[in-house]
């Protein structure tokens, strides 16, 4: 997998200070997952955190801590990976909900605000045209998404401001297969594309 | 302004950074002999900035201490594949607390612990050289920290030690949130370009 759309850098500093809001956080998880020039960005964004903790201002603590033996199996680290932990299995296991023509959704579960969605557009279909509330993330898991941005494979992330407005389209021989978080929920524009956010809660 | 930034030193002890090059030899007994002296001496570094921490983060000062508890406990019990070689104690220590602190204060979508293949790859032994090469990363990062700007370090310490996203700190700040991220990526160059030729 050649990834060559990656995190923001203030992105990926909110996403190593614990300070990402959940959706978001969910995606670049899912996204660093997959990257390993991100992985390494993380690391170096955690340092910072690290040096800031040094400095903090220490709180004294009331209490001894008297460990015991160190617990079997504890050092144990989770396996799954976060996209399949997201939708509860393999992407292939999707219930998809038609949404418009050439267009399906399923809304994933996420607290902290904001809307996390896999969206699947049929070859050629266009992802209604919409602006951000606050940040949005797309990463791409299977065929390839084009906008005004370039075009984005397996792996790819598109970390666009509030102030891009962008159309995506899927790759018109593939289709394409998404994650999208937003931090607020989804303002489409155009009145069909309102009545199908009414009828669908997008 | 007053009140944001830290003091370093304000309460009487050295911080963790001032006996780094002793951590690693603290927790290479705690990995292999369990010494109980050596785990507490870790504790009495860490814990108290921990729990610093988690009530800079909005934990009432019970569950801030039993936060830092969980944390160093974390050490204790993964001690044996902490890998010396591939990042910093202290770094290892603050993913861990932050990953507790998302886990525990904020329930939100569960963090992917992304130092697993720093722990796969445990070695056995840091190498000398490596050791050093690790004081002088962290040596620069805390030098290049120390030179941001305030407007620069406000943001940075607002995101990593209040917890607060990127809107939240605009909305704080008063600041259009393109602002707040610009100043976030200009302070994240000034700690890369330290570190350039170190990694």
């Amino acid at each position: 997998m050649t990834i060559t759309h990656h995190l923001d850098d203030a992105t990926l500093m909110s996403f190593a200070a614990g300070s990402l809001p959940g959706t978001l956080a969910a995606v670049a998880a899912a996204h660093v997952s997959m990257c390993s020039r991100c992985r390494a960005e993380v690391a170096v964004h955690e340092r910072m955190g690290a040096a800031l903790l040094s400095e903090i201002a220490p709180q004294k603590l009331e209490a001894q801590l008297q460990p015991s033996a160190p617990s079997a199996g504890s050092g144990d680290v989770r396996q799954l990976q976060p996209i399949e932990r997201m939708i509860g299995g393999q992407l292939e296991g999707v219930r998809w909900r038609w949404i418009g023509p050439g267009l399906w959704h399923r809304p994933l579960a996420c607290t902290g605000g904001g809307a996390l969605q896999l969206i699947k557009a049929a070859p050629g279909a266009s992802v209604p045209d919409h602006t951000h509330g606050g940040s949005e993330l797309t990463l791409v898991l299977r065929g390839a998404l084009v906008d005004e941005t370039g075009t984005y494979k397996p792996g790819d992330v598109a970390d666009l401001d509030e102030s891009v407005q962008h159309t995506p389209v899927a790759d018109s021989g593939v289709g394409c297969i998404c994650l999208i978080a937003n931090e607020q929920p989804t303002q489409f524009r155009g009145a069909l594309a309102r009545l199908m956010q009414h009828w669908h809660g997008l | 302004m007053v009140g944001l930034f830290f003091a370093p030193g304000t309460g009487g002890q050295q911080p963790p950074s001032a006996y780094r090059g002793i951590m690693a030899d603290l927790l290479r007994r705690v990995a292999d002999q369990a010494d109980p002296a050596a785990f507490r001496e870790l504790y009495e570094a860490f814990g108290p900035r921990v729990k610093a921490y988690m009530m800079r983060m909005g934990a009432d000062p019970g569950t801030a201490e039993d936060l830092a508890q969980e944390t160093l406990l974390a050490v204790w019990n993964k001690a044996a594949l902490y890998a010396a070689d591939k990042g910093s104690m202290t770094t290892w220590v603050f993913t861990i607390a932050r990953n507790l602190r998302i886990d525990r204060l904020r329930r939100e979508v569960p963090w992917q612990e992304l130092p697993e293949d720093r722990l796969a790859e445990a070695s056995a032994e840091a190498l000398p050289d490596e050791q050093l090469a690790e004081k002088e990363r962290q040596e620069r990062v805390r030098l290049a920290l120390s030179e941001l700007p305030d407007d620069q370090r406000e943001v940075v310490v607002l995101a990593y030690i209040e917890g607060l996203s990127q809107s939240a700190i605009a909305a704080r700040l008063g600041l259009p949130l393109g602002t707040v991220k610009s100043r976030m990526r200009i302070a994240y160059q000034k700690v890369r370009t330290a570190l350039e030729g170190m990694q």
